[in-house]
């Protein structure tokens, strides 16, 4: 049977049913006041490219968004789950529910599950106790708070350039652009990573969407 | 929780008493074993186009199991709601009883509410269900169909994954269908355009995959109602059939018979009497 490599870890899966990745390169940033959040827009089955647009920013309630990698099967159903379980909360709280609340959601399920889902989410939004939060529940499980979080296959080619180029105290245009760049970096190196940058940007005033397309992509001089 | 769409709720986790019971049929005694009949696969070209308001699926005819070509005029396009249409790849009897039980999910669910169903409703209890069977259910499906929102497109992989797309081509000849569409399609073509397209499509995938051939159906979703042309496009090669294969009883002489008695004893004897006297 043959293999499929996400980050180091490699599962099997039978040759007849081909599982559908998506392997990818997946970021948020917090900055003062927001989040800014972006993806490429791959999904492959395999070697084919089963969807070249993407959208793996899934909203899940109306200021709190997470990006998705792995399995795009685990993910949605993860998402569904989240999503549900989320707005049930909020309905009860009367309030707005906390980004935190949304990443421990995510946490338990994938901990719980974590035998039989490939999943690695980055759940990132805006609330009114703490402003802007960025968490990450790679594959296993573990959930922890970042200011800056990478994830997918891509990730590995960019933590150097992240890395250096994070600085604390950004504005919202030096974080949408160090989002771009860093997206940009991975997908040209990263075969499984590929198309436009989703980006987002979710603050107090609520959720600003685009779309970089392939020409329009920050160039680099080697590439 | 309650759905609006199924009388029973839907049992937690996956129902494999089928493949129990096949596994006791096939290890069975030495006489009594019993070979599973081996799955039909519909090697496949499908694709689905978004046009203007509309929406077209199209597909080709063939269905194979191995390398023998099963069914030379199997129905890909399957009825799901009067506005819904679903093109279906993989394991034949997957697509067929799937897309069946969702027709019957959304009629319910038509009755119980009083709504025309909506095509992201199927979706989402096609993703449902086959997210549930972890990918054993080994349906590639295309739905599209028109509803009060507008047209849509979405596809639905094994594994329970979903995408929503302009055009699609699913199938083992989905390359080179692919090929095609993201070549010429445009957003907003007009209806024989989109036609022309599809069928394209269609007729590349028959040419270049092995798995996929014969007719090419055609199914146009409008808000006003739904066009099923079968076949859109006949193939070229008509067979006829040279001469009668079948044989009279009789038509070849038997040479020699043998008879072996088997030796039967009888080991047991059970009567159970019928209650003929009449019931009170």
């Amino acid at each position: 049977s043959s293999s499929c490599t996400f980050l180091n870890v490699t599962f099997l899966y039978c040759d007849e049913n081909v599982c559908v990745c998506v392997q990818t390169t997946i970021m948020a940033v917090e900055f003062d006041g927001g989040v800014v959040m972006g993806a490429d827009s791959r999904t492959t089955t395999g070697a084919y490219i089963a969807n070249r647009v993407t959208d793996k920013l899934t909203p899940i309630h109306e200021r709190i968004f997470c990006c998705r990698s792995g399995s795009a099967a685990d993910t949605q159903a993860i998402a569904d789950a989240v999503t549900y379980q989320l707005g049930f909360h909020s309905i009860e709280l009367d309030e707005a529910p906390l980004v935190q609340t949304a990443a421990s959601l995510f946490r338990d399920m994938c901990y719980r599950y974590r035998e039989e889902l490939m999943a690695g989410i980055i759940v990132a939004g805006w609330d009114r106790r703490r402003g802007g939060q960025v968490y990450t529940v790679p594959v296993g499980g573990m959930m922890t708070r970042q200011p800056v979080s990478v994830g997918g296959s891509g990730s590995s080619y960019i933590y150097g350039f992240v890395d250096s180029n994070y600085k604390p105290a950004m504005s919202k245009e030096e974080c949408l652009k160090f989002t771009a760049e860093a997206l940009t970096l991975a997908m040209e190196r990263d075969g499984s990573s590929g198309g436009v940058v989703r980006l987002a940007v979710i603050s107090e005033q609520g959720v600003e969407r685009q779309v970089i397309l392939g020409n329009q992509l920050p160039k680099f001089s080697t590439v | 929780m309650a759905l609006s769409y199924v009388l029973e709720p839907a049992v937690s986790g996956f129902n494999f008493e089928n493949s129990t019971r096949n596994i006791v049929l096939e290890n069975g005694s030495e006489e009594g074993k019993i070979k599973a009949p081996k799955p039909m696969k519909t090697g496949t070209t499908i694709a689905g186009v978004v046009y203007k308001v509309t929406r077209i699926s199209k597909l080709d005819n063939l269905a194979t199991s191995d390398e023998v070509v099963a069914d030379k005029m199997c129905a890909k396009i399957h009825y799901i709601a009067p506005n819904i249409y679903c093109c279906g790849a993989g394991t034949a009897a997957d697509t067929e009883k799937t897309t069946d039980m969702l027709s019957s999910n959304l009629t319910i669910f038509s009755m119980n509410s009083g709504r025309n169903p909506r095509v992201v409703m199927a979706v989402n209890i096609l993703q449902d269900m086959l997210f549930r069977y972890r990918g054993m259910i080994g349906a590639h499906l295309i739905l599209g169909g028109v509803d009060c929102t507008g047209s849509h497109l979405y596809t639905v992989g094994p594994y329970g994954s979903i995408d929503k797309v302009p055009y699609l081509a699913m199938g083992s000849g989905k390359l080179p269908a692919m090929g095609i569409l993201e070549d010429r399609f445009k957003g907003n073509m007009d209806l024989e355009e989109a036609k022309a397209l599809v069928s394209d499509a269609i007729h590349a995938g028959i040419m270049s995959d092995l798995g996929s051939g014969n007719n090419i159906d055609l199914c146009v979703i409008t808000k006003e109602g739904v066009d099923y042309i079968r076949p859109h496009r006949e193939s070229i090669y008509n067979y006829k059939r040279q001469a009668k294969y079948k044989y009279k009883p009789g038509t070849t002489p038997v040479l020699t018979k043998t008879v072996n008695q088997l030796e039967l004893e009888l080991v047991h004897e059970t009567v159970q009497m019928m209650e003929t006297a009449g019931s009170s």
